[in-house]
């Protein structure tokens, strides 16, 4: 089996996904540095000067020269934008003006200092991320960083300088640049240029040379900025390969997954993985599995594993949550399920004897893992985090205490009463008794304090020497460490039985919001009353104020306003435009915009952003993670709804197009086959004609009826369309019945042929207000369906009456009749009398139809009761004030 | 000098040019053909001709814009071809100084009335109009103002009469709303169409053997009036 050469699917899949994805951003070069001083920003300039020489447009967004006489010369020329003026607390800060680079867009822009932190109100807390949204603008960036300002490295650096470095960038953001260029020196020639005055201002240099800028310290940034570079040069020699399929070094890239504790070693050990991620090129995971174990610890716990995963997230780790009881069991399974072939796991930090006592997840994961390969990463915990918290058991308090006091006082009554009369063992009993409540009641320190107080007023009561401490016997060691391990085994079930039972009585809450959501979700139809519905929901189960908005004809609207209307303020639009656009969360409580009053969550599609949520809490300080999770679930089950009636919306409409698709079709093939009747007829006659074969008269008379024919039809056809559209211009006037019935009988002539025609129109007739061309057509329509349902020679009666509020004319023939039920149906499109073979699309009739609604009439048609034969009549209402006419 | 009869044809449609070639007479007839209206311009001023047709619908210019430049300095008769639905572009051609119009698709003879109509008029232009006006059941005496229909005579009010003197001067041809309401009851009544129908109504009472199927007086729904002569 030779599988191995074969390029991972996946791996070209990302290639391909690389490439498309840098289309439609900005380029990114950065130039990376082991420690200030090495010239980063003196070779951006110097690049950016090459780039403007071949016309690119060049924008300086912000260079920090710091004084450098060299440096400023090279910055001579390109263009500046203007620094943004903030002010903060009374202090005069400036900061690079995002805004007005996005509205400048050049093709190229340079902004120094990428680990920079933005000053308060800025829209992202970190530069890095104002560079995002260039790229994400299309605008090439260059930028520069110094190693120690790398995420990974930030505790090595830490290490090697002892200098904590605060400002990072995360290692993916570096990863995905399109360009990283090392711009080295020795470190003595760095040193030489501090000394020189040329990196800071003298009165500094002294004691920069002696701290940071030690020769022990620049090797050490010199070879991890050098190593970094390197290893990037090896990934993206990989990722050559991948794509030209170069048989032989490929191997399948290693899948880790790396387990987060939910202690203060988190982060660290996140740290560690993810710089053996990046040295072995291996695919990372971040498994963190919550179990009821856990619920004992405190707030701050959950949130270094919440901080732990985020960290991970920016070191382009996958992030997975799972909820377990038996942590070790489920992430091995986890593992076997994803095929990783390396667990990492932070070294415990318990005391000793709590993991002789109760097991430790690191023995029993190496124990159980099989196949898979553990690391036990050294974590030494932070000097500056050491521990501080006090463990306060649950219902812990002065009271408790009082109450075991209690208890073991009245144990001790008991025995008395049962002195003398009952051995000791007995009364022993009692006490264990009195153990085992306080244990079941209380936790376990005061179930200790039970056990150590009742075996000491045992031995000082019921013990001989009575009123001593004395022990004579050591069978009564054997009854303090029953009491004792009584007391912790009892009170250690119940602790857990009550973690279960708070842990499984929160589940169920959560449960019950999310079947609430649904179910109430599921009721509804329409993607407005789904986002009411929902924003009713998480007020109800959240404290605080939730705002629903949705994209409308590419802007946001909002689509559930707050009580208090605190999104109309356009710093909170702008955070909700902000999430719509990058599909991430923003505002209050995390790194975007973070001075929002809101918090702001996507509402993430298969595959696009379907809107926002904005919730508001009542409460001042942050949401705590339990709550900000069931709250991204809940906007979760929102954008399920969401789409799911987008899908609704799109299957009906896509129903409708087919419905609207097939009648279309129905309607193309009866008119190309009514066209072609009447086209073959005239192109056959013309051919014998041509051939000089048949009857010529006959063969033209053909010709001629046919045509007349094919005028009628592509007449219809015509008007049809008009009426249909709407786009027909009534021209109402004064018209008399006589007239419009004379001039349409005329028109109708050649196909009436040798018809007999009756017409009876009284002399006082009123004239009637219509548009003189389209009732004529309805004359002419009647007069064609006679034409062609009956046989030639019989007879056509055309009659009109004055009626109380109508005129009404008929139009009556002797042929075979309407069929049974179909008096109403002739008016429809394609119904035809008689069906197809008669001729005719049907049209004529509905055009009839469509023209007396258009004048406030009407048209139906029945079959005579004076013998056989139909009679269609149209009425139109009678006119309240005809015209006057002179008379002479 | 060449008897025949001039027409010069202003269509972009070969194929309607090409009917016509074939089916007006070559011994009667003399056609010219231009598929533009700035060439029909050109031409009309160049050949004279006798009779003009003209298509609305041309590729360079509006029909309507032709009639206008060439009644300027030409009385030649001009015939427009239109399309049915279009009668408001065809009283607007009439309006323009058009002398009749033809709805496409039209047979031959229909045409040839039209030419022959038009020819007629611009010839008895020169002439003294004739004393007497015939034309199927209808004969009426100018001189003395008397009308018979079917023989017997017919007595007409005096606006019915001014009336069906227009019709007859204009035998043949169509004539608009506008028009004759103009010419019968002045300027100020150009609008109401109404009296038409009424008067209209009146005389095929008087004059038609079937007002309901009228021989004489054809109504031209949208555009105007006729009195049919063949």
């Amino acid at each position: 089996m030779r599988q191995d050469e074969r390029p991972d699917p996946d791996a070209l899949l990302r290639e391909v996904e690389a490439l498309e994805g840098k289309r439609d951003r900005g380029r990114l070069k950065v130039f990376l540095g082991a420690s200030a001083g090495v010239g980063k920003t003196y070779a951006m300039l110097a690049e950016a000067r090459e780039q403007r020489e071949r016309g690119v447009d060049v924008l300086a967004g912000l260079v920090e020269t710091h004084g450098r006489k060299e440096t400023m010369a090279l910055a001579e020329g390109i263009e500046v934008l203007p620094l943004r003026e903030v002010e903060y607390r009374g202090v005069q800060l400036t900061e690079f003006d995002l805004d007005g680079a996005l509205a400048r867009k050049p093709q190229l822009i340079l902004v120094d200092e990428l680990a920079h932190t933005n000053a308060p109100e800025s829209r992202h807390p970190k530069r890095w991320q104002d560079i995002e949204e260039l790229l994400f603008a299309c605008i090439d960036v260059y930028t520069t960083v110094n190693v120690q300002h790398l995420e990974s490295l930030n505790d090595v650096v830490a290490q090697v300088t002892g200098v904590m470095v605060r400002e990072t960038v995360p290692d993916a953001f570096i990863d995905r640049a399109d360009e990283i260029e090392v711009v080295d020196i020795p470190p003595e020639e760095l040193r030489q240029r501090l000394r020189e005055g040329k990196v800071y201002l003298p009165e500094r240099i002294e004691h920069a040379l002696e701290g940071f800028f030690s020769t022990g310290n620049l090797i050490a940034l010199r070879e991890l900025a050098l190593r970094r570079a390197a290893d990037r040069v090896d990934a993206q020699m990989q990722s050559y390969r991948a794509q030209s399929g170069q048989v032989g070094t490929w191997t399948a890239r290693p899948r880790l997954i790396v387990c987060i504790a939910p202690n203060r070693l988190a982060s660290r050990v996140v740290r560690s993985a993810g710089r053996i991620a990046a040295a072995t090129h291996a695919e990372m995971i971040a498994l963190y599995v919550e179990s009821d174990r856990q619920t004992g610890r405190p707030a701050e716990d959950h949130e270094r594993a919440r901080t732990a995963l985020r960290l991970a997230v920016s070191l382009g780790m996958e992030t997975v949550t799972l909820s377990a009881h038996d942590i070790v069991g489920e992430v091995i399974r986890y593992a076997e399920k994803r095929g990783a072939n390396l667990i990492l796991v932070g070294k415990p930090i318990r005391a000793r004897w709590r993991e002789v006592l109760f097991g430790s997840v690191v023995d029993e994961l190496v124990r159980r893992s099989g196949d898979i390969d553990v690391h036990v990463i050294t974590g030494q915990p932070d000097k500056s985090a050491r521990r501080n918290r006090v463990e306060v058991p649950e219902g812990a308090s002065i009271k408790t205490y009082l109450w075991t006091i209690g208890v073991v006082v009245l144990a001790t009554g008991v025995c008395e009463l049962m002195r003398g009369r009952f051995a000791a063992p007995n009364i022993v009993m009692i006490y264990l008794l009195g153990v085992a409540t306080v244990a079941s009641r209380f936790g376990p320190r005061e179930a200790i304090l039970a056990a150590i107080a009742s075996v000491l007023t045992f031995d000082f009561e019921f013990v001989a020497p009575r009123r001593s401490f004395g022990v004579s016997d050591t069978q009564y060691f054997v009854t303090f460490a029953v009491m004792l391990g009584v007391a912790l085994l009892i009170s250690s079930m119940t602790l857990r039985i009550r973690r279960q039972a708070r842990l499984s009585s929160e589940r169920e809450r959560r449960t019950a919001a999310l079947y609430e959501l649904s179910k109430e979700l599921s009721r509804r139809r329409g993607k407005i009353e789904i986002a009411e519905a929902a924003a009713k929901e998480i007020r109800a189960v959240f404290e605080g104020d939730a705002v629903v908005l949705l994209p409308r004809e590419e802007s946001l609207r909002v689509i559930v306003p707050s009580r208090d209307g605190f999104e109309k303020d356009p710093k909170e639009h702008a955070a909700a435009d902000w999430v719509m656009e990058h599909g991430e969360q923003a505002g209050n409580g995390t790194e975007t915009l973070p001075t929002s009053v809101a918090l702001y969550l996507p509402l993430q599609g298969e595959t696009s952003t379907l809107g926002v949520v904005a919730f508001r809490s009542a409460k001042p300080e942050p949401m705590a993670p339990d709550q900000r999770y069931l709250l991204e679930t809940f906007v979760n089950g929102l954008a399920l709804a969401i789409e799911r009636a987008n899908l609704a919306r799109e299957f009906h409409e896509a129903r409708i197009q087919v419905e609207s698709e097939k009648i279309r079709s129905a309607l193309l093939s009866s008119i190309s086959h009514d066209l072609r009747t009447p086209l073959t007829s005239i192109a056959g006659a013309a051919s014998s004609l041509q051939a000089g074969i048949g009857d010529a008269h006959e063969l033209v008379d053909t010709i001629y009826q046919e045509s007349m024919r094919l005028n009628v039809q592509v007449q219809n056809l015509l008007d049809m369309t008009r009426l249909q559209s709407g786009d027909v211009e009534i021209n109402l006037d004064w018209q008399s019945v006589e007239e419009l019935v004379g001039s349409a009988l005329r028109r109708s002539a050649v196909l009436l042929g040798t018809r007999e025609i009756d017409v009876k129109i009284p002399e006082d007739l009123p004239l009637l207000q219509v548009d003189a061309g389209l009732v004529e057509r309805v004359f002419v329509n009647l007069f064609e369906n006679v034409a062609a349902h009956t046989p030639p020679d019989s007879p056509l009666q055309i009659w009109a009456d004055v009626l109380t509020d109508t005129v009404r004319v008929a139009v009556a023939d002797r042929g075979p009749g309407l069929p049974k039920g179909a008096e109403a149906r002739v008016f429809e499109r394609f119904f035809g009398r008689g069906g197809k073979e008669a001729g005719g699309f049907g049209l004529g009739l509905t055009i009839a139809r469509a023209v007396m609604k258009l004048h406030d009439g009407r048209i139906w048609a029945k079959n005579r009761d004076d013998g056989p034969g139909a009679v269609f009549y149209v009425e139109f209402p009678k006119p309240t004030n005809p015209p006057q006419v002179p008379s002479g | 000098m060449d008897k025949r009869t001039k027409i010069l044809v202003i269509d972009d449609e070969v194929a309607i040019r090409r009917f016509l070639r074939a089916s007006l007479d070559p011994a009667v007839f003399e056609l010219e053909e231009a598929g533009d209206g700035q060439t029909g311009i050109r031409l009309t001023a160049t050949e004279n001709p006798s009779v003009l047709l003209l298509d609305l619908g041309l590729p360079d210019m509006d029909g309507l814009d032709v009639v206008k430049t060439l009644r300027e300095w030409s009385q030649v008769p001009i015939i427009v071809l239109s399309a049915r639905g279009r009668e408001r572009d065809k009283v607007a051609a009439l309006d323009a100084g058009a002398d009749d119009y033809l709805t496409k698709p039209f047979g031959i003879g229909e045409l040839m009335a039209r030419i022959r109509v038009a020819v007629r008029h611009t010839r008895s232009e020169a002439d003294p109009p004739d004393p007497t006006f015939e034309a199927k059941n209808l004969r009426v005496d100018i001189l003395h103002r008397r009308v018979y229909s079917f023989g017997a005579e017919v007595h007409l009010t005096p606006t019915e009469y001014k009336l069906l003197l227009q019709l007859v001067r204009h035998a043949g041809k169509v004539l608009t709303h506008r028009y004759l309401l103009t010419e019968v009851w002045g300027a100020a009544y150009a609008d109401e169409n109404h009296y038409l129908r009424v008067y209209m109504g009146q005389l095929r009472h008087k004059l038609e053997a079937n007002p309901a199927q009228p021989q004489l007086i054809v109504n031209e729904a949208g555009v105007g009036y006729r009195l049919e002569i063949d």
